[in-house]
């Protein structure tokens, strides 16, 4: 099959990140630098070889800020990805082709934040300031009637879901038993040594009908770097290259920032579709070569139609094929082997692709055998990313 | 419209319409006659506000500031014109019991109506000059508007807007109080109000619902909703309807556009049942529907009188208006009694 230009020139050398807490004590730019640099001691770097930097439209802490703390010099490319945790795979995507055309030789990806002591995003976007932006206006049509909150917007295309497709909460409920399984046997998640049983789930509070307490990813404080070089420095470094094979982003039509609900269908995520057939396409891969996964679990009820618009199973058969036990190690997919976001952390996913690089280098706390390919997911619901990584050959 | 029954035309009580027509003849009249404030604008009183306020402005009370600022001399704050027409606290009111009858008789009407509780809603002042000391004040109240009755967070009620001219010792006017109030009848779930007497009981204020951001794409919909009309923007080109509006015509490009008016009909999409984290200005559990309309396009709304469990996907609902404070209408929906065609 044929490659597209991006594909394995880049490679994730190094990856850091702080604790996961709920109260870091500390700025959010504290835990930027203490990410980054961990990030850059992981690949065998240091600070002063940095020279371009990716992170979010909604990070706090600038590329300068970072540069100025840590100890890098000039900087060649600076860029950031909008659309919050859609952007995850899309600072890849920068760093990758930054390096892919010389624009930069180092760069970091980094995103760090008290999301749990600061400003917390589950509790809705009610009392927003007000201005006349088009942004700030989409919001006026749904926070008068109290549709405030990322879980409660999730809740709507949930309930079209189960209704199109008969599944049920507990279909839901199986994606976090399966998260918090892996979180369990993971030191650096908040969840560690806490399973939790389909019956928990069950037990827990409603949130938005239909989504239980339990659906919903918990909040955190801290930060997640990675380094990307090209793939012929990688090789050079003290870990396995962690290749990019594929990094594509995604916006479908209509869509809308978590609340797409104006297309003829809301089941799938057309968004996410487009992503998966541009990095099967870069990639020359196909689903049956992507030996595991990291799918963003903001909530649970997005990772079915994750399943499907990547290709892993039919439309509308992903509960079967959660049920089936296909997300476990040892399943066809392996899936949130470090727990996820409902076990390990929020970190805007971003966590979720260091995961993909310790499953390439073979080091995850839950390791899948032969794992040659892995796609970790941005964020659902938004314009969003991805990246598929794999072993060098 | 089809699918939206007028509040106005099912009023509770007897005599409605000779009740109307008793409330329609206070609009444009007195409720307080000109009334002189207590003490002309003073040196001293404005001191203490300014101490009072943390206002540090030295052309409040420095003659040589208030001067290199090309004003003649010291002036008062502009916002403290309702307090030179105010009394202490011993008296109940500025204005003697002969100049406030018109307010004391419509308080007492609106008692007769069921209206028994009052919540202030909003002022807005608008300032024409400073005053300065020496000056007297004046204070005249009318009544601008009594609006039908509106269906509120609080319950049943009348929003009712009055303003107050400020004018000097000259007669001209210094400054001009647009207020309002609502006066309601309590939820029967609400404990009953102290009230009766014709004095003003204050409410706690009803938390606002959160405001929606308005622009200029966005304003002709909230406008026409304030007088209970569903608009769904139509391009003039190829006629495409679309919901949440734009400028511009996804289809055509086209940037004209006009609106339609919606039939009401419509179904659930889908919905939310809202438990957690809970805002203040709503109820919960809260339901949250996703309404695809007759003429094809979808809008958020509340769902009202239907209990979270008798929500179901493809029920068919009709509109109905809540009016949620005096600047913000929404489009809500029922349930249809009987099948609806789109
Ligand atoms: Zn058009």
């Amino acid at each position: 099959m044929t490659v597209g230009a991006l594909s394995g020139h880049a490679a994730i050398a190094g990856i850091g990140a702080t604790e996961f807490s709920k109260a870091s004590g500390r700025s959010e730019l504290q835990l930027a630098c203490e990410a980054v640099l961990k990030a850059v001691a992981d690949a065998g770097l240091r600070p002063s070889d940095v020279d371009g930097l990716v992170t979010f439209t909604a990070e706090t802490s600038s590329e300068i800020h970072v540069a100025r703390n840590t100890g890098m010099g000039e900087l060649t490319f600076f860029s950031r990805v909008g659309y919050g945790g859609g952007a995850g795979g899309g600072t890849v995507q920068q760093a990758a082709m930054a390096v892919a055309t010389g624009a930069a030789e180092v760069v970091v990806c980094y995103r760090a934040f008290n999301e749990r002591s600061g400003e917390r995003y589950g509790l809705g976007q009610a009392d927003r300031p007000m201005d006349v932006s088009a942004d700030r206006a989409a919001y006026a049509w749904m926070t008068p009637y109290g549709l405030n909150t990322p879980a409660q917007w999730v809740a709507m295309f949930a309930r079209r879901y189960m209704h199109e497709h008969g599944a049920s909460t507990e279909d839901f409920g199986r994606v976090a038993v399966v998260d918090r399984k892996h979180a369990a046997n993971n030191p650096a998640a908040w969840f560690h040594g806490r399973p939790i049983t389909l019956e928990d789930h069950r037990e827990s509070r409603w949130i938005a009908e239909p989504l239980r307490l339990l659906d919903c990813c918990q909040e955190t404080d801290g930060g997640q770097a990675l380094v990307i070089v090209s793939a012929e420095r990688a090789r050079d470094l003290p870990h396995p290259p962690a290749v990019i094979r594929g990094a594509a982003q995604g916006s479908g039509t209509d869509q809308h920032m978590m609340t797409s609900y104006y297309r003829p269908s809301i089941s799938g995520i057309p968004e996410m579709g487009l992503v998966g057939r541009q990095l099967y396409a870069q990639s020359g891969l196909g689903p049956g070569e992507v030996d595991a996964a990291v799918l963003y679990d903001h909530f649970t009820p997005l990772v079915l139609p994750q399943l499907e618009e990547l290709g892993f199973c039919a439309t509308g058969e992903a509960r079967d094929f959660i049920a089936d036990g296909h997300l476990e190690v040892g399943g066809r997919l392996p899936t949130n082997t470090h727990g996820g976001q409902l076990g390990e952390a929020y970190l805007h996913g971003m966590n979720g692709v260091a995961e993909g690089v310790r499953l390439i280098r073979g080091t995850s706390v839950n390791q899948p055998a032969d794992v040659r390919h892995a796609l970790v997911t941005a964020g659902t619901g938004v314009p969003t990313s991805a990246v598929l990584l794999g072993v060098d050959h | 419209m089809s699918g939206h029954q007028g509040h106005d035309d099912h009023g509770e009580h007897g005599g409605h319409d000779d009740y109307e027509a008793r409330l329609r003849a206070f609009v444009g009249g007195e409720l307080t006659a000109s009334t002189p404030g207590p003490d002309p604008v003073n040196q001293p009183m404005i001191r203490h506000w300014v101490e009072a306020m943390g206002d540090e402005n030295p052309v409040y009370v420095d003659q040589e500031a208030a001067r290199a600022t090309g004003r003649p001399g010291v002036v008062a704050p502009a916002s403290m014109v309702q307090a030179w027409t105010m009394r202490g606290y011993a008296a109940a009111s500025g204005a003697s019991p002969s100049a406030r009858r018109g307010f004391d008789e419509l308080v007492g009407l609106l008692d007769e109506g069921g209206y028994t509780s009052v919540v202030a809603t909003d002022s807005e002042l608008e300032f024409q000059r400073e005053l300065a000391p020496g000056d007297e004040v004046l204070v005249r109240e009318v009544v601008e508007e009594i609006s039908a009755e509106k269906k509120t967070g609080l319950g049943a009620g009348r929003f009712v807007t009055t303003l107050k001219t400020y004018r000097d010792q000259r007669g001209e006017v210094v400054a001009t109080q647009r207020w309002r109030t609502l006066r309601f009848r309590p939820a029967r779930s609400e404990p009953a109000a102290d009230t009766g007497t014709g004095t003003d009981t204050e409410a706690k204020p009803p938390p606002l619902r959160p405001r929606p951001a308005i622009n200029q794409d966005n304003t002709f919909w909230f406008e026409a909703a304030k007088e209970h009309s569903l608009r769904i923007q139509r391009c003039t080109t190829c006629e495409r309807l679309r919901h949440p509006p734009g400028p511009c015509c996804p289809e055509c490009g086209s940037l004209s556009w006009d609106t339609v008016e919606a039939s009401g009909h419509g179904r659930v999409y889908s919905f939310v049942v809202n438990h957690h984290p809970k805002h203040p200005a709503f109820p919960y559990p809260l339901v949250v529907a996703l309404v695809e309309l007759a003429e094809g396009t979808r809008l958020l709304t509340n769902l009202l009188d239907v209990a979270p469990e008798d929500v179901e996907i493809d029920m068919p609902v009709v509109l109905d208006w809540l009016d949620a404070d005096p600047d913000l209408s929404l489009p809500v929906f029922r349930t249809a009694v009987t099948e609806v065609h789109p």
